[in-house]
């Protein structure tokens, strides 16, 4: 497999626009991500962040511009990423051995019958990697929130890709899963390029390299800089921060507070 | 045991062609139910059943009315269960809103256009026996049938097994590992047509969707995984029918619906089973 230097752009975006129903969900986009980074997508609901996973993905298509992903279309190199929807959305009852799950991430390497020897050391060693070595006969139904998501993350290190996307990761699961995850994360961010999106950017400096802020328009900021205007990025339009130092005076909080 | 005699008996060979139909039928039901269970598209099932009867209604027109001897029942049936697949798949592909609308648009008029092609076709056809089934139109040939169409379906279905396993876990997932899905999807409906099409003349076009999935459902409580739960299902298939026609025979009732009962009392059980078990692990 041929690895990337971290030079190289890891994803390519220019003047991209895509509507849905004739509503604009992307304007203009314009971006460059490097191979290694580690980017966290965040915005409003609604902003278009799934719109931009689902463009780079190759499961939609741009109305105008440009995608590259790893120097191919997104329907080209979509072998090579390794991707981690939200678990939440699968069936809770569907009868499958977490085994099973992590090996839908060599699903390319066959086309009928079982799996190879080689597709299932992988998936073991996936597991692993994950903290899970012992889960794999388990029920996929069966095991907690956030070794669920580790499942899910180790089907996509199963896949061996240089990129991994994960949606939504920290919904839905405890603090010190969330702690793990970006263990594991940091970890992992030294052989790939981690994208991450969310719409919970409390803890977004303290992994992420950048951040891509994703409101119809797309802006990337290297984490150093967080200043107002990123925030009203984030958050999408004016907000007031709300403060906690309480300082109130009879009249109520002083006037000349952050806007 | 009385059943036992009359299944030797040579003087009513139907009820042996019902019951080793059953049997043979079971292990299709018990792997294509697992699917239609685990992927929750029982009604999409329900619809490509029904859609049968228009098939038999063409079938009985063209061999009674045309004399084309070679195009029956059971061809017909066949075809139209493919036919409905197809449609019912490619609209649930493609219309993101309103399917469970085309869906039960199409149920209702694969059953007319049966109807008015039986009520064209001279001489007297009962459509009750297509549609509650009847064992007694069971011949050596559908036992043939049965096994050719069990041969194929099993063999697909075990051959791609982690294809359509991932495909019903999560399509999306499997586009992304480059697995054609609208195939595999369209491929899982048409081996759930042809299965439905097994079973018509013993348990009825009405019933047939209870038995492709109650016996998976049954099964689901018990299983760690697709496998186990399609094995479970045969099993459980096998046993519904069995105990089905021996109660029927020796009670003259009608085979379909004591099959069917059997089978919902069944299903009734292992849900209060599994809802007790839940209750005492809290």
């Amino acid at each position: 497999m041929n690895t990337i230097g971290t030079q190289e752009a890891a994803i390519r975006i220019r003047d991209l626009n895509f509507a849905y129903n004739g509503t604009p969900i992307l304007e203009s986009v314009t971006l460059d991500i490097m191979a290694r980074d580690s980017l966290c997508i965040v915005g409003p609901n609604g902003g278009g962040k799934t719109t931009l996973l689902k463009l780079i993905l190759g499961l939609l298509k741009p109305d105008q511009g440009e995608i590259q992903v790893l120097g191919q279309t997104p329907e080209k190199s979509r072998l090579r990423i390794g991707y981690v929807p939200q678990y939440a959305r699968y069936d809770p009852q569907f009868p499958v051995t977490v085994l099973n799950v992590v090996l839908m991430g060599r699903l390319d390497r066959i086309f009928c019958g079982a799996y190879a020897k080689t597709d299932r050391e992988a998936a073991q060693t996936a597991l692993e990697e994950m903290g899970l070595a012992d889960l794999g006969g388990r029920l996929f139904s069966e095991i907690s929130g956030g070794q669920r998501q580790r499942v899910l993350i180790a089907r996509a290190l199963a896949a061996e890709g240089e990129l991994l996307i994960l949606d939504e990761p920290t919904a839905n699961i405890d603090a010190a899963s969330e702690e793990h995850l970006f263990e594991v994360l940091g970890k992992l961010n030294e052989r790939l390029t981690v994208m991450l999106v969310t719409h919970d950017v409390g803890f977004a400096s303290k992994f992420f390299k950048s951040i891509v802020c994703v409101n119809r328009q797309v802006v990337l900021h290297p984490t150093s800089e967080l200043t107002g205007d990123l925030i009203r990025n984030m958050y999408g339009g004016d907000i007031r921060m709300i403060r906690h130092d309480h300082r109130c005076s009879p009249e109520g909080h002083c006037n000349h507070g952050i806007s | 045991m009385e059943f036992l005699n009359a299944l030797a008996d040579p003087a009513i060979p139907f009820l042996r062609y019902a019951f080793g139909a059953g049997i043979l039928a079971s292990l299709a039901f018990g792997i294509i139910g697992t699917y239609v269970v685990a992927r929750r598209i029982t009604y999409i099932a329900g619809a490509i059943a029904h859609c049968v009867l228009g098939g038999i209604g063409a079938g009985l027109y063209c061999q009674h009315k045309l004399g084309i001897t070679w195009f029956g029942p059971l061809s017909g049936a066949i075809v139209a269960a493919l036919l409905a697949a197809i449609i019912i798949g490619l609209v649930s592909l493609h219309a993101s809103q309103r399917e469970d609308t085309a869906i039960g648009a199409l149920w209702a008029i694969g059953m007319a256009v049966g109807l008015l092609f039986i009520a064209k076709t001279p001489g007297y056809i009962e459509p009750m026996s297509y549609l509650f089934g009847n064992i007694l139109l069971i011949s050596k040939f559908d036992l043939w049938m049965v096994l050719v169409l069990d041969t194929l379906v099993v063999g697909i279905a075990t051959l791609f097994y982690h294809k359509f396993l991932a495909v019903c876990f999560d399509e999306e997932y499997a586009r992304l590992r480059g697995v054609r899905t609208d195939l595999y999807y369209l491929l899982l409906l048409c081996l759930t047509a042809l299965t439905v099409v097994l079973l018509v003349r013993v348990v009825g076009i009405v019933m047939v969707i209870a038995l492709l999935t109650l016996p998976a459902a049954v099964a689901s409580n018990f299983a760690k995984g697709l496998w186990q739960m399609m094995v479970l299902a045969t099993l459980f298939c096998i046993a519904f029918i069995a105990s089905g026609l021996a109660i029927s025979y020796s009670n003259d009732l009608p085979s379909g619906p004591t099959i069917i009962i059997i089978a919902g009392f069944a299903y009734l059980a292992a849900s209060v089973f599994q809802h007790f078990r839940k209750n005492r692990g809290r």
